[in-house]
């Protein structure tokens, strides 16, 4: 097996041939597919949610006690939690936001991630030895766990969540990056562009930082998934968005009061993020196989 | 042989220890809310609520706190729990066996249906246990481990009432006289092999919970190691030279799988730690998970400081275990370089 640290140049001819078999190897396969359609209604819900849901007012704030805890029905096809709103319209509302988190939380990972990763590769050193032993430290808790502690010092909301779980995840690629760093940096042609004159930091940016792109993008695709579930984990645990935002581990949460009876208001927001979480998954382990060369056996 | 490795490991614990308690001293500096006003209740006096803070040194700058922090590390004192009224090292040394308990037998599930199933997956690479294998540990991952015990918790407990809804025991027997603090132990101490098997019956769900995500990891990384080795010369040559197969399988090629799933298997146990926090508020189990989560609920800052503390200490004793092991499996670790 190839050293974890192990870099793969990617010579420019041939890298649009890779992609298109790459694409195509993707998406072979009904599993493929399936995740494909999940992430599209995913898209399309959090994109068009207050169009399409029957009830969109039921995530700002309306309740009708008068409907409360209603099993499916026709008029609520996944029925009404304990303040007689509309699931169904919540859940669809709910993907927005389960999207941007994801989305946010992975970009101040990766950012933070490839900013300590790409200088402590470049500079080694103390610097370096500094930057991967505060890695080291963070790394060691368990995610949630650390995530939990910053988010309860923080105060429940939304955006702080996001950050609390970004804060958490900028170590893997920390690493990521300034394993490919590292073994780059002492490449003939690195030290060519510095002989020839180039300020480290554009040789940093223009040369080593692209061959590090696909490793990272593999990364983050596996971690999307990763993402939405630790957010939804800290959604039930309360410390997430507040009422009446409808995030669906929040909404898992609340239906517990009225679990097993009313089984509806857990199932499906919990049914949501399953689903959205295995497409994510599906897609980042085909993306994986089909970028990463070292994988490629299976 | 194993000692400059050994002792060196060892010497980071503390650092690292330290490292995390600073990272949680320093969020609390920005706890927005009145711990003190909340711990003392609605019923409190502005007098009261005073008390209450001067007794739980919350009217100290917040390096005086984390050095009282340190300090009481040191000694073994943890502090109190505002809410519980009783020092954390207490309370977390009630609430501990709990969790080892259902991390043990989480554990155990995990590399029991983990193991094999990855070797197998390995081994019929591509046909339709590899494919089944695959999917289920794909589907494994992927979901919420605290709406997955809800849905276990409808299905098994409440529809087809095959297995408890929750809790560590009935509450109506009595429980076991305590020398482990694990129910299955101190039963089987006593000869009791109802209370084993009804300890077992309660720790079983919630246990298959922790174990979901792990089940699927380990599968993945053992399926990988093995595919791995199966490559290899030394393999190839045993087969060549006309090694029945299973000696070719259980000797060479599972001892050098062995070493990814190991690693593996710690950093399971480290995400069910995480896990418990969700598992044993679904499952009402009297672990530190549960504790943390009520303490997180009500801002009692103390305990959710030792909490973590306490969590990084069991994650380097899962590290330097998976260390140790992996002088056992591979030789080449032992020999001093």
């Amino acid at each position: 097996m190839s050293a974890p640290g192990a870099v793969t140049l990617v010579a420019p001819e041939l890298g649009s041939r890779r992609r298109s078999r790459a694409w195509r190897r993707l998406v072979r396969g009904p599993l493929a597919i399936l995740s494909l359609l999940v992430l599209a209604a995913l898209l399309v819900a959090a994109a068009a949610g207050p169009l399409l849901a029957p009830h969109p007012e039921d995530s700002e704030g309306a309740i009708h006690p008068d409907v409360r805890l209603q099993p499916p029905s026709w008029a609520h096809p996944f029925g009404t939690d304990e303040l007689g709103r509309d699931v169904l319209s919540r859940v669809l509302m709910g993907a927005r936001i389960s999207l941007t988190v994801g989305v946010i939380v992975l970009v101040i990972g990766v950012t933070l991630g490839t900013v300590l990763g790409a200088v402590a590769g470049f500079a080694g050193g103390r610097t370096g030895e500094a930057i991967m032993r505060f890695t080291d430290i963070v790394i060691t808790i368990p995610e949630l766990i650390l995530a939990l502690a910053i988010t309860a010092a923080l105060g429940r909301s939304l955006p702080n969540t996001m950050l609390a779980i970004g804060l958490v995840r900028w170590p893997i690629y920390c690493r990521l990056v300034q394993a490919q760093v590292a073994g780059l940096t002492h490449e003939p042609f690195v030290e060519a562009a510095i002989a020839a004159g180039a300020r480290p930091g554009r040789v940093l940016f223009r040369q080593i930082l692209p061959n590090c792109v696909s490793p990272v993008i593999v990364r983050a695709s596996l971690d999307m998934g990763l993402a939405i579930l630790t957010a939804a984990a800290l959604g039930f645990l309360g410390l997430g968005a507040q009422e009446p935002t409808p995030e669906w581990g929040a909404m898992v949460s609340n239906a517990r009061k009225t679990f097993p009876a009313a089984w509806w208001s857990a199932t499906f927001p919990g049914l949501a993020i399953f689903a959205t979480v295995f497409a994510f998954n599906v897609l980042g382990d085909g993306l994986r196989d089909a970028l990463d060369p070292r994988t490629r056996d299976a | 042989m194993l000692s400059p490795y050994l002792g060196r490991r060892l010497a980071l614990i503390p650092l690292t220890l330290l490292g995390v308690s600073a990272i949680v001293f320093v969020l609390a500096r920005v706890i927005p809310g009145d711990p003190a006003q909340l711990a003392a209740g609605e019923q409190a006096t502005p007098e009261m609520v005073e008390q209450f803070r001067r007794e739980y040194r919350l009217d100290r700058p917040i390096w005086v706190q984390y050095g009282a922090f340190l300090a009481g590390l040191v000694r073994g004192d943890l502090g109190k729990s505002m809410f519980t009224g009783r020092p954390v090292r207490d309370d977390l040394e009630a609430y501990l066996p709990a969790t080892l308990e259902l991390t043990a037998v989480g554990i155990t599930i995990a590399m029991v249906v983990g193991v094999p199933g990855g070797v197998m997956s390995a081994l019929y690479r591509n046909r339709w246990p590899d494919q089944l294998t695959r999917g289920v540990a794909l589907t494994g991952v992927s979901f919420p481990v605290f709406w997955l015990a809800m849905m276990l918790q409808l299905l098994l407990a409440v529809s087809l009432d095959v297995l408890p809804i929750g809790g560590r025991f009935p509450a109506s027997l009595k429980g076991p006289h305590m020398v482990t603090g694990f129910y299955t132990i101190d039963f089987a101490l006593m000869g009791d092999g109802e209370g084993v098997l009804i300890a077992l019956r309660h720790l079983l769900l919630p246990a298959m919970c922790l174990a979901v995500g792990a089940v699927a990891s380990i599968t993945r990384i053992t399926r990988t190691s093995v595919l791995d080795v199966l490559g290899r010369d030394y393999v190839r040559t045993g087969r060549a030279m006309g090694f029945p197969e299973p000696i070719v399988i259980g000797k060479y090629v599972l001892k050098n799988a062995f070493i990814g799933t190991l690693t593996m298997i710690g950093v399971a146990l480290t995400y069910m730690l995480a896990g418990s926090v969700l598992v044993e508020s679904v499952f009402d189990w009297p672990g530190i998970g549960l504790y943390a989560f009520k303490s997180i609920i009500q801002l009692d800052f103390q305990p959710i400081a030792a909490f973590t503390v306490l969590v990084g200490v069991m994650v380097a004793l899962v590290n330097l275990g998976v260390d140790i092991l992996y002088g056992v499996f591979d030789p080449r670790i032992r020999r001093p370089r």
